[in-house]
């Protein structure tokens, strides 16, 4: 009884001294409870929303390009395309994609690419099979759809040119986000998203994207989706409206046909390029379907380029197209009067060299218009030698050549105006006299693209410092965004000295022996001046001149000159300029001149079927009778 | 004194010790398992049709309602059992666990890997279950049967230690070191109780505190990765320690209120593991938040002082043993849950009893529940060092 009794108080006292000690643990859950779910609430409440919501994208419709009159050139069309969904498979996703193949044709690569993403991925994650579906094979899976368990169609979008090619070079294209394109906007990580390569597509890219939408959708653990918790709508991309006329557009990529040439439409007084066409073109519907090995080799092995924007990244020798910069210089300097006369008798001298004129016997006396009308070398290389070169340099800048000309499409070439300094500084030699006398006549280092050669004749025709570009407005959902436009200033020229060099164009055109006279516009109210051009591609050697100058259609087509043609019209009341480069097209005046007249003539008659001025032009007091 | 007057109740009638039974005691139990029924209907998915419909009985709430109903039915039969009985039969019984013990150990070396229990056909009995229970019945006999001068002698400990630690071992191997450490930390306590002197326990501390190096390289390669998740589980959001980081944002979030009942984002959505069984608490605390968390503490808490009163109450130093022993254990579940799902202890599997969904531990609990009643019904029953009715 005693003993028991000891045990019985120890067994008290230890018990008690036990169930302190489980009071205090569990004070200790208590204090940690306490901690977590008052101290730390806030932050685990974040976190546990953070867990539950997941944020996807929804990707906005991309915008669409239009032309000036709101014809559409870019725009999205629906994608049908094939998804497999390996959850809804009865398990057996390799049956659905095989019977699937009874359909559609799918490779056995494919199959087994597809396979392969269908495993790797969750099973309620669908994997694309086919894009670009055509109707016939929609609706044969849509008929066959009992056979075809997990499989869906799925609509998607993608870019549509409906002009398809005519405006190819000016658009660009869009194709697949790549490692090298900046990740700073999280709907470059959506699969299958596009963005701007090139041209239009590439300018304004971040304006057509737009902004995506969020959807916030309630996810368990592994990411399946039980709900949509909240939708924001994104902001679809901005409509961008171009310069660009569609028809004028189409009727010129037709007039130049395959040749490798180039084509610029411009307004005088507003810079707007109207057309803006670069021959070959391509099908950009064809980037988005995904081009063959052999239709890409074909493309890039192509000698005419058709992938290059010759119009803006296609440098020529302007030939004489190029003279009424030259005359212009001496006009300015004084060195010459326009009814000073001076003797052409088919070469002049320089030095040891000889000069000699594309006429071998000489136009004999001929004055400024005389000289442009003619395209005398002589009378050019003569007043080249008396203004030098610095100031045909200067003068050529002014009316845009040598420089870019500043258009809002990316890859313009800025083309190559030589003067001393710059030959001394890239070449290391001193300037030659004689490479005056070639550049009097644009031959030699100098290099003009044919939006250069278009806004040369919009300057000198205008007076002004045109500049072009291609935006005419972008639409956003906030409203209207004009890019800002300046009216443009003199260029400081003497009105008297362009009314000469201009009539010295119109003598090309409308005087019977202008060296364009053939491709003169017959109605008097559209009535076009101009300049023809041709350079040379091939150095013709003493020995040939002696002998005889071969033909052009005597040489092979990569030896033929450039043949270039610049005008305005009408000559009365200028409104539009154009510039066309043929490659190797044999003379400016056959085979430019022709393709320029059309134009202009065209662009003329549309103006007056739409009963409206493209553009009003200021303080020109013959407007009500033209328009 | 006292038992004199109660002699007579060392054959009292069934009427009787029904009426004496711990009415209190069982109607907390019974409270206690329905806040575990409720998480359960919760827990499961509600009906797809119905939208905003919350919860089902089906699959685990009503199954669990059924065990607790048979679980019931054995506590009952257990507590009526007379508490000689069952110390007559403690050691017998201590052998039939530790043979099935190696019986599973034995089945599962031959066999495939890894197994914890014997299937009966209806039922599937885990050993080490069952020794839990009746490691604490053989040490309270052993302890009953020793004086205090024995016990406090060393060779006198040398069989009850050997009784830890064989199965202790053997569970070990299984391996189960959740069942392993409650084990000993279950025996550890019926030695303290009953006087084993307390510097012993200081030397165990300290050679246990040595041991860890060693035992460390014993431990598989995942026991490792659990201990070295709970020191640093904010280091492996993804990995191994993405359960504890769930289970606690869950808690975070549930935060005073809880987001009610059928709400808790993070256990529906199945960020949280297990929510039916080991992270159950987290779910309740998600949807009931701190108040509900500490009411279903404080039920607790009030079956563990009705437990400690039976103890106290008991006048056999055995019936004092395992009632503590019993409620020790009960202690344990609860304490290396609880502390587990709100990442203060590695993650170790062991259930929050009564409310978790599980067969075994429902009944292994509700069997160890009779045994505490038995010891409160024979309460003044004076039982003699060897097992028989002390007549002095």
């Amino acid at each position: 009884m005693h003993r028991s009794s000891d045990r019985s108080k120890l067994f008290t006292r230890r018990a008690a001294v036990l169930g302190s000690g489980k009071l205090v643990l569990l004070s200790a859950l208590v204090g940690r409870m306490y901690y977590l779910q008052v101290v730390e609430a806030p932050r685990f409440k974040t976190m546990a929303e953070e867990n539950r919501i997941s944020i996807r994208l929804l990707p906005p419709p991309r915008g669409k390009i239009v032309d000036r009159f709101g014809e559409e050139l870019a725009v999205n069309e629906q994608n049908y395309r094939v998804i497999i969904t390996a959850e809804d498979t009865n398990g057996n996703p390799k049956g659905t994609l095989d019977t699937l193949g009874q359909i559609i044709e799918i490779s056995e690569k494919e199959k087994k690419k597809i396979l392969k993403e269908i495993k790797r991925k969750r099973s309620f994650v669908p994997v694309t099979v086919r894009e670009n579906l055509t109707w016939e094979e929609v609706a044969q899976i849509e008929v066959n759809t009992p056979d075809l368990p997990g499989s869906e169609i799925d609509v998607g979008q993608t870019r549509h040119y409906p002009k398809g090619s005519y405006s190819a070079h000016v658009l660009g294209y869009v194709a697949s986000v790549t490692e090298r394109d900046a990740k700073d906007d999280p709907l470059l990580e959506l699969p299958g998203f596009r963005i701007g390569k090139s041209g239009i597509e590439k300018l304004h890219d971040l304006k057509l994207r737009g902004t995506g939408g969020t959807s916030q959708v309630e996810v368990n653990a592994l990411g399946r989706v039980i709900q949509e918790v909240q939708r924001q709508e994104g902001e679809p991309g901005a409509e961008v409206m171009l310069t660009l006329d569609a028809g004028l557009q189409q009727m010129v990529s037709e007039r130049l046909g395959e040749e490798a040439a180039a084509a610029v439409v411009m307004d005088i007084h507003t810079g707007d390029v109207l057309s803006m066409v670069s021959s070959p073109n391509y099908d950009p519907n064809a980037f988005n379907r995904g081009l063959s090995h052999k239709e890409w080799q074909d493309l890039i092995t192509n000698p005419r380029g058709p992938l290059t924007n010759k119009a803006i990244a296609g440098q020529y020798a302007p030939g004489s197209t190029f003279k009424m910069i030259v005359a212009l210089a001496a006009l300015e300097k004084g060195v010459i009067t326009p009814s000073q006369e001076i003797f052409c008798s088919g070469h002049m001298e320089l030095g040891n060299a000889r000069f000699h004129c594309w006429k071998r016997g000489g136009h004999g006396k001929v004055n400024m218009v005389g000289a442009h009308m003619h395209s005398c070398d002589i009378y050019f290389y003569e007043i080249a030698k008396r203004v030098g070169i610095n100031r045909i340099h200067d003068m050529a800048i002014r009316l845009g050549i040598g420089e870019k000309t500043g258009l809002d499409l990316p890859g313009e070439h800025s083309g190559l105006m030589p003067s001393r300094d710059w030959k001394l500084a890239t070449i290391g030699a001193p300037w030659q006299g004689g490479e005056t006398l070639i550049t009097g006549i644009g031959q030699g280092y100098v290099l003009a693209t044919p939006l250069q050669l278009a806004v040369m004749a919009s300057r000198i025709a205008s007076g002004k410092n045109v500049v072009p570009h291609l935006t005419r407005k972008i639409t956003t959902s906030d409203g209207v965004e004009i890019p800002a436009r300046t009216e443009f200033d003199s260029l400081g020229i003497s009105h008297n000295h362009l009314k000469i060099v201009q009539s010295g164009m119109n003598a090309v055109t409308n005087i019977p022996g202008g060296t364009a006279y053939r491709s003169r516009i017959k109605e008097p109210e559209f009535a076009m001046a101009g300049k023809t051009g041709t350079a040379q591609v091939r150095r013709i050697t003493k020995a040939e001149r002696d002998n005889r100058v071969l033909k052009n259609n005597e040489l092979p087509w990569e030896l033929r000159d450039h043949a270039l043609f610049v005008g305005f019209a009408p000559y009365d009341n200028p409104r539009y300029a154009a510039s066309v480069v043929v490659e190797h097209g044999g003379s400016g005046s056959h085979t430019a001149a022709p393709v320029v007249r059309d134009i202009l003539l065209e662009a003329q008659r549309r103006e007056s079927a739409r009963g409206e001025l493209l553009s009003a032009p200021k303080k020109v007091k013959k407007d009500e009778g033209e328009a | 004194m006292m038992s004199r007057y109660r002699l007579g109740q060392d054959k009292l009638t069934i009427g009787r010790k029904i009426l004496e039974l711990n009415w209190g005691f069982v109607f907390l139990l019974i409270i206690t398992s329905c806040v575990g029924f409720a998480m359960l209907y919760s827990a499961a998915p509600g009906d797809p049709n119905i939208p905003g419909s919350i919860g089902s009985w089906d699959p685990w709430a009503k199954r669990q309602l059924i065990r607790f109903a048979g679980g019931m039915m054995i506590m009952l039969v257990v507590a009526l059992t007379d508490i000689r009985l069952w110390m007559r039969y403690s050691y017998v019984l201590y052998f039939i666990a530790l043979g099935l013990l190696i019986g599973v150990e034995v089945k599962g070396s031959i066999g495939m890997g890894a197994q914890r229990w014997i299937s009966l056909g209806f039922f599937q009995l885990q050993p080490s279950e069952l020794m839990k229970i009746t490691i604490i019945l053989a040490l309270a006999r052993y302890f009953h049967s020793r004086s205090l001068e024995e016990i406090q002698s060393i060779p006198y400990l040398f069989v009850p230690l050997f009784m830890v630690a064989a199965p202790s071992v053997l569970i070990l191997r299984q391996p189960d070191l959740g069942t392993t450490l409650m084990l000993i930390l279950g025996s550890g306590v019926i030695f303290f109780l009953a006087g084993v002197r307390l510097w012993k326990f200081a030397l165990v501390g300290i050679s246990g505190l040595a041991a860890i190096p060693v035992a460390w390289q014993f431990l598989h390669t995942y026991q490792k990765k659990r201990v070295l998740t709970f020191l640093n589980p904010e280091n492996d959001p993804l990995g191994a320690g993405y359960h504890i980081m769930q289970s606690k944002i869950a808690f975070g979030s549930g935060g005073m209120m809880g987001k009610g009942f059928g709400q808790g984002s993070q256990s529906h959505l199945n960020f949280l593991p297990e929510k039916q069984t080991d992270f159950i608490f987290t779910m309740l605390a998600e949807e009931h938040g701190l108040v509900g968390g500490l009411a279903v503490i404080g039920l607790y808490l009030l079956l563990l002082i009705y437990g400690y009163a039976i103890a106290l109450r008991a006048r056999s130093q055995y019936g004092r043993l395992v009632a503590l022993g019993v409620v020790t254990t009960f202690f344990l579940y609860i304490f290396i849950n609880i502390g587990m799902v709100m990442g203060l202890l590695p993650v170790v599997g062991v259930p929050l009893p009564l409310i978790s969904y599980g067969g075994t531990v429902m009944i292994s609990i509700l069997f160890s529940f009779g045994l505490l009643l038995s010891v409160s019904i024979h309460r003044d029953v004076t039982i003699s060092r060897k097992g028989e009715q002390d007549d002095f």
